[in-house]
C-alpha cells in the first residue's frame, strides 16, 4: 500500500503554494517518511520555519509549528528546545533564510550543539522574492541583482556549520528522495545540532534565466554538481571544489549536547551546597 | 555620465516603478538593499538602471535589512547620496539603524512600501510599519498614489539634504494598493528632475581625508540631551523647508503639495482623517455623500506625518464648521487609541470648537477599505454631530468580521 502522508499533513492547506515541480514537496514528503520511520508521535515534534518558500512547512505539517521571522528559526527553536528538552525540535529554512539574514543564529546553534535538526533547503537563490543573489548562488549565475553574473563568493553551508561545531552534518539532493529520507532519519535521531542541507530546484526563479527552465533541467544540473561523499573523496584535491559531496559528512555522537549540559548547570546551582562541586561539574562537561 | 532614459509625458507606472525612477533621476550614489515583498521592485529597478548605465551609482545587495540600512548609513557618512527601500519585517529589522541615521543626521531617503507586521505573517498593506518608525527622528512623507510616490521621492532628496535640515526622509506608499497598481503618472524628464533635486552637497564626509571626523560618537548625560533637542528642533524647523520645496515643485510641475491636504473641507461639518491610499477612497465618499445625501463631508490628510503638522491641523479645525471627525488608523494600536486619533485630538483640543472625534481601526493586513465603508463612517459622524455627542464607542474596529468591537463610551457634548 502506498504511504499515507495525510496523517502528517493539514490536508485543508493542500494544494501547496509551491510551483509545479518544486523540490520542496520532495523534502516535505521525505521528512514525513523519516518521522514515520522513527515512529515518533507527531505531537512530540515542534517544527519551526522562517520566511520564504520553505516557510510554508509550518502551515502544511500537522505538528506543533511556528512560522517565525526571516532567518530566526534556530533562535526560536533554541527557546523551544530549552523549555521542552524532551521534545523533538526541527527547523526548516532556506539558504537566504538560514545562511544570510539568519546566518548568525545558524552558526551559534551549531556552536552550542543544541539538539535541533536544521533542514536547510538549498536552492541557490532567493526564490520567493524573485531571484536575488543568495549566499549560495554560484558565481557567474544570472540573478536579478547581478544581471551580468554573480560575483559574490559562496558559502558551503555544511563546512560552515561543521566549523561552527555542529555534531551532525549531511547533504542530500531532492533527486535522491530515499537517501534524503535516510539522512533525515539519522539527523532527527542524532543528539546534538544536526544540519541537513537539501539541495533543491528552483527552476522558476533560478532556472529560467540560467538555461535550466524546467524542473528536470534544474535537477540534472544539481546532479552534475553533487556526488556521493565516497566518490568525492576519491577525486583529486583540485577537482573537489567543483562538486558538493552528499551523504553524512560528519557524525559525532560523543559531543556534549547543550540541553544536557544545561541540566548539569541547573543541578550545580540548585543542589545543596557541597553536593555537586565545581570539580564534579567540570568533570561532567 | 549616465545615459538618458526615454520617458513619455504620460507614463503608466505603479508606485514601485515610480519610486525607482525617482531614485534613478536623483542619480543616487549608493543603494544597499535586501529583498522583501512588496518593495523589492524599487531597488531591483535601481539595480537594473545601474546595470544598463542609466544611473552612475552602486547597487549592493547585502545579507539583511539591518545590514542594508547600516551600509546606507556608512555610504551617507562617506559623503554619498543614498537611498533604499523596504517594507514591514524588513523595516522592523532596520529599526535599530533608523535611529543611527537620524542621530547622525544622514539625509538618506527610504521608500517604505507599507505592509503589515507579523505575526500573523501577512504581506498586504497596512500602516503598522509606518507607525513603528514614527519616533525614529525621520521626516515622513506620505504618498496616496503612484504619481505622489514619484513626486515626493524627488522632494525627499531636496528636503533631507537641505543644509538647514540634514535629516533622513521616509516616503511611504501603500503596499500593493499603490505599489503594484499601474496608474497614470506624469514624470519629469531626466534633466528637469535632476535640476530640481540638485547636486549632492556632502557635509562632514568621511571621504574628506584632509579633515578627519567622527560620526555617532558616544554622549552620556552630559551632551546626549542637547544633541536630541537639536535633532528635534531640526525636524520641527524642517516644516518651512518642506513648504518651500513643495512650492518649488509646484512652480516646476503645477502639482501642489501641502503638509496637510484638505478636500471639500471649507464648509464641512464632518470629516475623515486618514493616511495613504484610503485618502482617495474617503474623498470619493465625501463627494458622493455631498451629491446624494447633502451631507457636508470632507477629508483631512496629513501629507507629512513627521514632523506632525500639529499647527496646520489646529488651523484647519479652529473656527471651522467641523462638528465630528473620524480619525482612521490602519495599524493595530496595541492597547491604546490609534496614533492618528491621539495626534488629531491633541491638536483639536487647542481649538475653540473642539469637534467630537472618534477613532476607527481599519484595513489591517490589507482588509479592503471601500467607498461604502467610508460613507458609513462619515454618516456616523453626522449622527454624532446631530446628537451633539458621540453616539458610539470612541474607538471602533471597522470592517472586522464577527461581532462588533469597540471601546470607551462618552456623553460629553
Amino acid at each position: 500500500m502506498a504511504f499515507n502522508y495525510d496523517k502528517y499533513l493539514r490536508t485543508s492547506k493542500m494544494p501547496t503554494l509551491w510551483c509545479w515541480g518544486c523540490g520542496d514537496g520532495v523534502i516535505l514528503k521525505s521528512f514525513i517518511r523519516a518521522v514515520d520511520k522513527l515512529g515518533w508521535d507527531k505531537n512530540d515534534i515542534a517544527l519551526v520555519s522562517g520566511i520564504g518558500c520553505s516557510g510554508r512547512f509550518s502551515s502544511y505539517v500537522d505538528m506543533n509549528t511556528v512560522h517565525t521571522t526571516h532567518g530566526r528559526t534556530v533562535a526560536f527553536a533554541t527557546g523551544i528546545k530549552l523549555a521542552n528538552p524532551d521534545k523533538h525540535v526541527v527547523c526548516v529554512a532556506g539558504d537566504g533564510d538560514g545562511l544570510a539574514i539568519g546566518g548568525n543564529h545558524t552558526i551559534h546553534g551549531a556552536r552550542r550543539n543544541i539538539d535541533i535538526t536544521l533542514i536547510l533547503i538549498q536552492n541557490f537563490i532567493y526564490g520567493l522574492t524573485n531571484s536575488q543573489t543568495s549566499p549560495t548562488t554560484p558565481r557567474g549565475f544570472w540573478t536579478v541583482t547581478q544581471k551580468v553574473g554573480n560575483i559574490d563568493p559562496t558559502f558551503d553551508g555544511c563546512k560552515l556549520v561543521e566549523a561552527a561545531g555542529a555534531s551532525f552534518v549531511a547533504r542530500e539532493s531532492v533527486t535522491q528522495p530515499r537517501k534524503l529520507e535516510k539522512v533525515l532519519v539519522a539527523a532527527l535521531k542524532h543528539k546534538g545540532f544536526s544540519y541537513v542541507e537539501a539541495l533543491s530546484n528552483c527552476h522558476i526563479n533560478l532556472g529560467r534565466k540560467n538555461k535550466m527552465g524546467s524542473a528536470m533541467a534544474n535537477l540534472e544540473w544539481i546532479d552534475s554538481i553533487s556526488m556521493p561523499k565516497k566518490k568525492w573523496e576519491a577525486l583529486p584535491e583540485e577537482e573537489r571544489m567543483n562538486y558538493l559531496p552528499t551523504g553524512i559528512l560528519k557524525q559525532d555522537e560523543e559531543a556534549p549536547e547543550y540541553c544536557e549540559m544545561y541540566e548539569e548547570v541547573k543541578k550545580a546551582h540548585q543542589g545543596k551546597r557541597g553536593k555537586i562541586t565545581q570539580d564534579d561539574f567540570a568533570k561532567k562537561i | 555620465m549616465a545615459k538618458k532614459f526615454e520617458i513619455n509625458e504620460i507614463e503608466v507606472w505603479d508606485g514601485n516603478y515610480a519610486a525607482s525612477q525617482a531614485l534613478r533621476q536623483a542619480q543616487v550614489d549608493v543603494v544597499a538593499a535586501y529583498p522583501i515583498t512588496p518593495s523589492t521592485p524599487i531597488v531591483e529597478g535601481y539595480g537594473s538602471y545601474v546595470a544598463n548605465g542609466y544611473v552612475d551609482g552602486e547597487f549592493v545587495m547585502v545579507e539583511s535589512e539591518h545590514a542594508a540600512m547600516s551600509a546606507c548609513v556608512g555610504a551617507a557618512a562617506a559623503g554619498g547620496r543614498v537611498a533604499t527601500a523596504t517594507s514591514s519585517q524588513g523595516f522592523a529589522l532596520m529599526a535599530e539603524v533608523l535611529y543611527q541615521a537620524s542621530g547622525m543626521r544622514q539625509p538618506i531617503v527610504l521608500t517604505v512600501v507599507n505592509r503589515a507586521l507579523a505575526s500573523p505573517l501577512n504581506v498586504r498593506g497596512d500602516h503598522s510599519d509606518m507607525y513603528m518608525g514614527r519616533d525614529a527622528g525621520w521626516i515622513n512623507l506620505d504618498a496616496f498614489n503612484a504619481q505622489e510616490a514619484y513626486d515626493l521621492t524627488l522632494c525627499a532628496f531636496r528636503i533631507g539634504e537641505h543644509l538647514d535640515v540634514r535629516l533622513p526622509v521616509m516616503v511611504h506608499q501603500d503596499g500593493f494598493t499603490t505599489s503594484h497598481k499601474a496608474q497614470k503618472v506624469n514624470p519629469l524628464q531626466d534633466e528637469a528632475a535632476y535640476k530640481f533635486v540638485g547636486d549632492y552637497v556632502p557635509v562632514d564626509e568621511m571621504l574628506d581625508f584632509t579633515r578627519a571626523v567622527t560620526h555617532g560618537a558616544q554622549t552620556e548625560e552630559d551632551w546626549h540631551f542637547e544633541h536630541k533637542a537639536k535633532q528635534h528642533k531640526a525636524l520641527m524647523d524642517s516644516r518651512t523647508v518642506i513648504e518651500e520645496i513643495f512650492a518649488d515643485f509646484k512652480a516646476l510641475t503645477g502639482r501642489e503639495y501641502k503638509r496637510v491636504e484638505t478636500y471639500l473641507l471649507d464648509d464641512a461639518e464632518v470629516a475623515i482623517v486618514a493616511l495613504g491610499s484610503s485618502v482617495e477612497t474617503a474623498r470619493l465618499a465625501a463627494e458622493e455623500l455631498r451629491k446624494d445625501e447633502g451631507i457636508k463631508a470632507g477629508v483631512i490628510a496629513p501629507r507629512v506625518f513627521r514632523p506632525f503638522p500639529f499647527d496646520l491641523i489646529r488651523d484647519v479645525i479652529d473656527g471651522s464648521p467641523l462638528k465630528a471627525i473620524a480619525a482612521m488608523d490602519k495599524s493595530a494600536p496595541g492597547g491604546a487609541m490609534g496614533a492618528l486619533f491621539n495626534e488629531i485630538s491633541a491638536a483639536a483640543y487647542t481649538t475653540q470648537n473642539r469637534p467630537l472625534i472618534t477613532n476607527f481601526i481599519y484595513g489591517l493586513g490589507g482588509r479592503d477599505f471601500s467607498v461604502e465603508e467610508a460613507k458609513r463612517i462619515l454618516k456616523e459622524q453626522k449622527a454624532h454631530a446631530d446628537a451633539g455627542h458621540i453616539t458610539t464607542p470612541i474607538q471602533q474596529f471597522s470592517g472586522l468580521r464577527g461581532p462588533k468591537l469597540g471601546f470607551f463610551e462618552t456623553k460629553r457634548s
